[in-house]
């Protein structure tokens, strides 16, 4: 093979900057080759190695009284008691998936199945979180389907049900869409494995599907700006096979029941260089490998190729010595190709060997621990003044019709009944999912156990763009109050931050505003991150997409049997409203203004985090005791939009209710229906019940109002607006489809 | 009495029907490997849905090779009570032990949702105690559910009643729109000539709890209890 020459402009095209470059040939102490040189630029890569976000991470609280596991390995990990636990985590597949959606969003799933069965978890369910451009943007249409059946696909054959998550579109996103996926799984709390390459002598052992020259420099890709030519790297996207992700699956699932397995880690991004380099350097180890060992695909890869393919569907073990061919006969009965291709080296040097020569030759500690980390220059954009300046009433012209607008509100495709999305999603499979999507936060039993697991995810990048330190702390306020509304405790969170260009200080102010305001709502909560994943450079020809730190928080419900739904339950059911003193409504980033008048504009509703705090206890404390038949909160489309969906989603069909207006009267009728709030949540009860939720309320210093009853015809805001539930529920219903262009 | 499950490559209701076999339904019941050969000392035999091998070619298309297939067809030829359920019922469809084919779900896509059937025959083992004109309520979850079959073999499966099941609304009415697959006939299940084996595209599996949506799923498993203990099993 004719070695190719390294330069610094070779170095550049590999995404490695001059100081950067510098760094790798002081660490080498010469010069690296072209195969040392792929190895660096991979592992250095914004994707890998966390460079601009790490001293921001720094200020989440990962610490807490179930934390098992945080962040740093596959997936985090959360005591739920009777020895069992919950691996997860959320990971961005966003640039795949906008050169080629369906691949692109079902490798998104692969991969985060890996890291949580990587860590002896089996996964239990999944959610995800999807922002996509304009439903006018030509592209919308062919991306949303395309993403959603590789999700659904994928999903579905690994047989993992999907308990929801949500769905936005904005103009942002027009030329960088996000597809973030969250897998949980189960386990018992002796079993977590986690990814050491620990004992001089053990082997390594390659497994799962062949090596190809698919995904070579994927982590590099994902770590530069979209521009003309992204469409160019199409073959930089993976092919998923999800037939073998399940063998893999099964295969290892049985392995880890045997003590052979010192470690094991998947090979993601950046493949077999990320996991051999990442478990030698948790063990402080070294090793050696044979490339001419690894299965291959095709004839006359490189070194090069071999160590930076993104191949899916393949891990990396570490399993004790003399135990090999115990661990490759098992997997031979799941037919999956498995090869010992190395073993853990004490000196600490990663050699790698093709041909019978050592093609490189890298310290493994370096590479981790002197990897470059930037704090990176922060700026407040100029243009924030001017963003968040409070749009005067006066220039919102007062709609002519209100149930009409409240119409139009709940079938665009925000609001709109997701049905479309998740009936392609198996949302029953592994018979446990006791609220299927279309709640505020899915929810699945723990077989064995009278537990249950709530999921939510949220981010309201309207809000983020606004103000990202507020936008921030909404995104985990909804999230646990989603969790709250079904009955649950939160346990743990896990977020994908997806932001622009971290060399730009305006996205650094957005990106390390958002982390404190997520933080600080963690903090006040008593909610530890566990793990996550940040996906930045989400620009297209320059320009970045809504700051988009997506959260997912798994709750914990120690009896199932007292969850709650979001929709209403049977007439005559009283209605209430749980919330603040004072109760407010913004303007500022609503969908209103955006969705009927163009903006997106002013100051998001600010949270009081201790009444949120405090809000969330009660609604656990009432569902304990059985007092709500439900429970929804305020959020996009306000008050209208919140009560009306109350009405629709309810699977046996639309019922009405007839209420008063919570808000002033002097209040515009368009504002206080449809303007914003944070910490307010529509709840029903028997009407016998009534008494003791006030007086529950009030021990958590809650104000209950109340607002009416549920059951007729109609959803009826006295006074304000009123529309027949059923006329209603029809246009959400074909909301979705209709704004898309997509076949029912 | 003993049931036996099936696991392929592949499989994902494997699972899910052991739960309700053992668990729920309290019966005696194993995994039994695709590569065996045997099913000796099995009353029942029942094959769940997933994808084996990857719904590679067609779905079932490579399972129907599987040695365990064999006997099952030896064991569905001797009498003994078969169901096959989703991919299940696709594996029973290209091994020939049933007829017709699935082509692709009319809309292209997946779908997963409840379905109402009606019940059409109680001459199988799964539908004993199933009185006929009862309408359950049992989700799908499938991308190629569409059920196929020439029209001669239709006029044969009509007439010697080997049609179970049919997609109908909440009312019993056998309509176009409550058909969520375009499958011919609405049909969700078929039978064999004999009515020992029964395949249908919705899992009952799922339904053998109150707590997960209703119990109407129980009843196949009950019949098949009935069923086996008039055989003096």
């Amino acid at each position: 093979m004719k070695e190719i020459p390294v330069t610094p402009e070779l170095a550049k095209e590999f995404g490695l900057s001059n100081e950067e470059f510098d760094r790798v040939r002081a660490i080498m102490g010469r010069e690296p080759n072209f195969t040392e040189l792929g190895i660096f630029s991979v592992m250095w890569s914004e994707h890998c190695s966390y460079k601009s976000s790490r001293v921001h991470l720094k200020k989440f609280p990962v610490k807490g009284p179930r934390v098992l596991q945080g962040p740093g390995e596959n997936a985090g990990v959360v005591d739920i008691g009777d020895g069992l636990a919950v691996s997860f985590k959320i990971e961005s597949h966003n640039h795949p998936s906008f050169i080629e959606p369906y691949h692109g969003a079902a490798t998104g799933v692969g991969g985060i199945a890996r890291d949580v069965f990587t860590m002896g978890a089996r996964p239990i369910a999944s959610l995800n979180s999807l922002r996509f451009g304009s439903p006018k943007h030509p592209r919308t249409r062919y991306l949303v389907a395309g993403c959603v059946e590789g999700m659904a696909d994928y999903g579905n054959c690994i047989g993992v049900p999907s308990l929801g998550g949500e769905v936005y579109f904005d103009e942002s996103y027009d030329g960088n869409i996000l597809v973030n996926a969250f897998i949980v799984g189960l386990l018992k709390t002796e079993d977590i494995r986690r990814g050491f390459a620990s004992g001089i002598g053990n082997p390594i052992i390659y497994v799962g599907s062949k090596t190809g020259c698919d995904g070579i420099h994927g982590a590099t890709m994902a770590s530069g700006e979209f521009d003309e030519k992204s469409e160019e790297n199409r073959p930089t996207v993976q092919a998923g096979d999800p037939f073998i992700e399940k063998l893999l699956l099964e295969a290892c699932l049985e392995l880890m029941k045997s003590d052979a397995i010192v470690g094991i880690q998947d090979m993601g991004a950046a493949g077999l260089t990320c996991s051999s380099f990442e478990m030698a350097s948790r063990a402080g180890t070294g090793f050696l490998m044979d490339l001419d060992n690894v299965p291959q695909r095709e004839e006359g890869m490189t070194p090069y190729e071999l160590m930076l393919s993104e191949s899916q569907e393949r891990m990396l073990l570490v399993v004790k010595k003399g135990r090999e061919s115990e661990v490759l006969d098992l997997f031979k009965k799941w037919n999956l190709d498995a090869s010992v291709i190395g073993e853990v080296t004490g000196d600490g040097i990663a050699r790698v060997r093709w041909k019978g020569e050592v093609v490189a030759e890298i310290p493994v500690a370096p590479i981790t621990d002197q990897a470059p980390v930037y704090d990176r220059p922060i700026a407040r954009p100029e243009s924030q003044d001017a963003l968040q300046r409070e749009v005067d009433p006066a220039s919102i012209p007062a709609p002519a019709d209100l149930a009409k607008t409240w119409t139009r509100l709940m079938s665009c495709p925000e609001m709109a009944d997701k049905k479309w999305i998740f009936r392609q999603f198996d949302h029953m499979i592994r018979t446990n999912t006791l609220v299927s999507p279309g709640s505020d936060a899915g929810v699945i039993r723990i077989k064995g156990t009278r537990k249950g697991i709530a999921l939510s995810a949220d981010c309201n990048s309207r809000y983020c763009l606004l103000d990202p330190y507020i936008g921030g702390m909404i995104a985990i306020c909804e999230s646990s109050r989603n969790i709250a509304c079904s009955g649950a405790e939160p346990i743990g969170m896990t977020n994908c931050l997806n932001f622009g260009n971290p060399e730009k200080p305006e996205i650094m102010w957005q990106l390390g505003c958002a982390i404190e305001g997520m933080a600080k709502a963690c903090e006040t909560f008593d909610i530890p991150v566990v793990s996550g994943n940040v996906s930045l450079y989400n620009e297209t020809r320059g320009k970045g997409i809504n700051p988009t730190p997506t959260v997912a928080i798994v709750g914990l419900l120690e009896d199932a049997s007292k969850r709650l739904v979001q929709w209403f339950d049977s007439p005559g059911d009283a209605i209430l409203l749980a919330g603040p003193d004072r109760l407010e409504a913004r303007l500022g980033g609503s969908l209103y203004l955006k969705e009927v008048h163009g903006k997106t504009a002013g100051m998001p509703p600010v949270p009081d985090l201790s009444h949120e705090k405090a809000l969330q206890r009660f609604l656990r404390a009432a569902a304990k005791d059985s007092l709500l038949s439900s429970a929804h909160d305020l959020a996009e489309g306000g008050f209208a939009c919140a009560l009306a969906e109350c009405c629709v989603t309810r699977p046996d069909g639309p019922i009405g209710a007839a209420v008063s207006n919570p808000f002033p009267g002097d209040i515009r009728p368009d504002f206080a229906m449809f303007a914003e709030s944070q910490g307010v949540v529509i709840l029903s009860c028997r009407p016998d019940r009534k008494e003791a939720l006030k007086s529950a309320a009030s021990k958590f210093g809650i104000k209950i109002t109340d607002l009416g009853f549920v059951g007729g015809e109609r959803i009826d805001i006295k006074g304000v607006a009123s529309v027949s539930a059923s006329d209603l529920c029809n246009d959400w219903k074909e909301g979705f489809a209709k704004s898309l262009g997509l076949e029912g | 009495m003993k049931t036996a499950i099936l696991t392929f490559p592949g499989s994902t209701c494997d699972h899910d029907a052991s739960f309700a076999l053992k668990d729920v339904m309290g019966l005696d019941a194993e995994f039994v490997w695709h590569n065996q050969s045997s099913l000796e000392g099995f009353d029942a035999v029942v094959i769940f849905g997933g994808a084996s091998y990857g719904d590679y070619l067609r779905p079932g298309a490579i399972a129907k090779l599987s040695p365990v297939m064999a006997a099952v067809r030896r064991f569905a030829d001797g009498g003994g009570p078969v169901i096959g359920v989703c991919n299940g019922f696709q594996i029973l469809l290209e091994s020939g032990v049933l007829p017709g084919a699935m082509i692709v779900n009319e809309s292209l896509r997946f779908v997963c949702e409840d379905a109402s059937v009606k019940v059409e025959a109680d001459r199988t083992p799964f539908t004993r105690v199933i009185a006929p004109g009862k309408v359950l309520r049992i989700p799908v979850a499938h991308r190629q559910g569409n059920y196929f079959a020439d029209p001669a073999t239709l006029a044969a499966l009509e007439e010697r009643r080997q049609v179970v099941f049919r997609y109908c609304d909440a009312k019993g009415n056998v309509t176009a729109a409550s058909n969520p697959n375009g499958s011919v006939g609405n049909i969700a299940g078929i039978c064999n000539e004999a009515g020992n084996v029964l395949g249908m595209m919705p899992h009952p599996e799922r339904r053998v709890e109150r707590e997960l949506g209703g119990t109407d799923g129980k009843l196949l498993f009950d019949s098949m209890i009935v069923w086996l203990k008039e055989k003096g099993k």
